[in-house]
């Protein structure tokens, strides 16, 4: 990260303990706006705890958030999604009883008719629901889910509920969009048809952070590449820098600092 | 056996007091359970807030009808926020715990001695619903006819004024489901952490949702009592909370017209049920008596295990209900 990057959010001394385990201890991160950053690491290293600190579905034991310059400490999810932060969900949460493109309006915030008293007047709503359907419309273009327009979300396959969170999240319009595992779940051979929207997120300014296992895709998209095992950062940098980062590569195979020749396989 | 008389029975029960009052209960559980996804296993506590708000106004204060009117409205709410605030942010059993729990303390202290000069205790309150049938065009104490329909005047007037409020209610219902707001709580009830994940404050939706069909709960108790003309506290049991969640399921939850349909199914049966058996020429009559012990008091136990058998057989071979899809039910399993 060049100095000239501005910062989107940045996490300074944050810890989560789950009973006596550290699941999250971060001295400093750091994301830098309009990047795709990804969150790296094994198994257990706190990467999905340190995501549900971010987006308001966890709350932090100490330490402080704060996205854009203000402190969102604590601050609960529907709050950060108006700031312009939202997040998906590692096992999709489509809403499978409502269409594809209800799913999407959802997403609209500032929607004057999820007001009860105003909702009893169809009127005071009506335009803006429409503004909002032809949103939505277009992004169901964009993600290429314009035939499972009307059809129940629940009908979708694994990688078009990637895509249906992905354009749902877009609809809130948000500055800052976290994606946790985005290929969890698909067909590898559909990966690629999700990464070019990942990527064309970053190409409107947004900033991008995601959770991932797959070395491939966080190679492929990622600008910047930050590493946790057990709760903390242990290394940051460019996919390559971070490629044969020693530390790194222990993290993943176990450690064994030194010891080349015992081949890394016991733990 | 006399089937002019059965089907003469069974027709007016299908439009009956009882029909009317349990829908609109029904109406304010589908809010919940229907589109929102909240257990609520209390609804009878709803309605006996929305009764005593009146009887309580007229009985105790001395205030009247009019003024019990608003006092339903008061109680119920009231209620939501006593039984919403500390449950709805915890996982959905609580508040199905905390319900039928509040439902019962309600009645039991309702009915206790020491409540006896508030409430009435087990005698409960009556004198109270005059003003309401003053104002009734059609005589109180004649029998109105109407095709194969057949009332008393006094319940003439309250099934007008009962199923006016009902389809008013069922209609704003639909529109409100309609509308973001709608939207909004389907959404929780699909997925609470991808709505707040999208803005929306699921606290907040899930207590309105508690709210609305509370109030209305609280209305089909006021029009209970109103049918009744006395506030009792032991009518107000769990048994009720269960018919009207039977009379969701047969309907289908989530769908505008299932708990008016679902209402008339079951009343329907009921009532058909009972006078069949009351009916039964005197050898089957015999019959029954030795072999299974079927006597007068247990024909209304028979009348339930009926219902009971008829919604085994609902929830194998149609368990989406009346109205529901089986498409849309089978992505519940994917």
């Amino acid at each position: 990260m060049t100095a000239a990057d501005a910062v989107a959010i940045r996490a300074t001394g944050v810890v989560k303990t789950f009973g006596g385990l550290k699941a999250v201890d971060v001295e400093r991160i750091v994301i830098p706006k309009g990047r795709i950053t990804a969150l790296i690491g094994p198994n257990g290293a706190g990467k999905t705890t340190f995501f549900n600190l971010l987006s308001g579905f966890d709350k932090v034991d100490s330490g402080t958030i704060e996205l854009d310059g203000e402190d969102i400490t604590g601050m609960p999810p529907h709050r950060l999604a108006a700031k312009g932060m939202v997040r998906t969900f590692q096992l999709t949460k489509v809403l499978s009883k409502m269409s594809t493109l209800e799913n999407l309006k959802l997403g609209a915030l500032g929607q004057r008719g999820e007001n009860f008293f105003v909702a009893l007047f169809r009127g005071l709503w009506a335009d803006q629901e429409a503004a909002i359907e032809r949103r939505a419309d277009a992004l169901l273009e964009r993600f290429n889910l314009g035939h499972m327009r009307d059809e129940f979300a629940g009908t979708m396959s694994g990688g078009q509920r990637k895509l249906l969170e992905l354009a749902r999240a877009m609809m809130t319009d948000p500055q800052v969009i976290m994606l946790d595992e985005p290929m969890a779940g698909v067909n590898p051979a559909l990966a690629q048809s999700l990464l070019e929207p990942i990527k064309s997120l970053r190409d409107e300014g947004r900033t991008v952070v995601f959770v991932e296992h797959n070395m491939d895709v966080v190679r492929e998209i990622a600008d910047r590449v930050i590493v946790m095992s057990e709760g903390r950062v242990i290394a940051e940098g460019t996919p390559e820098e971070i490629r044969t980062n020693r530390a790194v590569v222990d993290a993943y195979l176990g450690t064994h600092r030194g010891t080349e020749s015992d081949g890394g396989g016991a733990q | 056996m006399d089937w002019g008389f059965i089907l003469e029975r069974t027709l007016s029960a299908m439009i009956g007091p009882e029909v009317v009052v349990y829908a609109l209960a029904a109406v304010g559980l589908n809010v919940h359970f229907g589109y929102t996804g909240l257990m609520n296993f209390g609804q009878v506590g709803f309605m006996a807030a929305g009764a005593y708000g009146m009887g309580i106004t007229v009985f105790w204060f001395g205030w009247s009808f009019w003024v019990g009117l608003l006092f339903t409205f008061v109680y119920g709410a009231v209620l939501a926020l006593i039984l919403g605030l500390p449950t709805l942010r915890l996982r959905a059993d609580y508040l199905s715990l905390v319900t039928i729990a509040a439902s019962e303390t309600i009645r039991i202290v309702a009915r206790s001695r020491v409540m006896k000069p508030v409430t009435g205790g087990a005698e409960g309150i009556d004198a109270f619903a005059k003003p309401f049938y003053d104002l009734s065009p059609f005589e109180l104490g004649d029998f109105y006819r109407l095709g194969p329909f057949k009332f008393l005047g006094r319940d003439v007037w309250m099934l007008v004024v009962g199923w006016i409020v009902l389809v008013a209610v069922t209609l704003l219902v639909s529109q409100l489901m309609k509308s973001p707001w709608g939207r909004a709580l389907r959404a929780i009830r699909e997925d609470e952490d991808a709505a707040r994940a999208l803005g929306k404050n699921a606290y907040s939706y899930k207590m309105q949702s508690l709210m609305l069909g509370g109030l209305i709960g609280a209305l089909a108790g006021l029009l209970q009592v109103i049918q009744k003309a006395s506030v009792q506290a032991d009518t107000f049991n769990p048994v009720i909370t269960f018919t009207i969640w039977a009379i969701l399921i047969i309907g289908g939850p989530g769908r505008v017209w299932s708990p008016i349909v679902g209402s008339m199914i079951y009343w329907t049966i009921i009532v058909f049920v009972e006078n069949t058996l009351r009916q039964l020429p005197a050898g089957t009559r015999t019959n029954l008596e030795s072999w299974i012990n079927l006597s007068d008091f247990n024909i209304g136990m028979l009348r339930f295990i009926l219902v009971g058998l008829g919604l085994l057989l609902l929830a194998r071979y149609r368990p989406q209900g009346i109205f529901g899809s089986r498409e849309e039910m089978a992505l519940d399993r994917r």
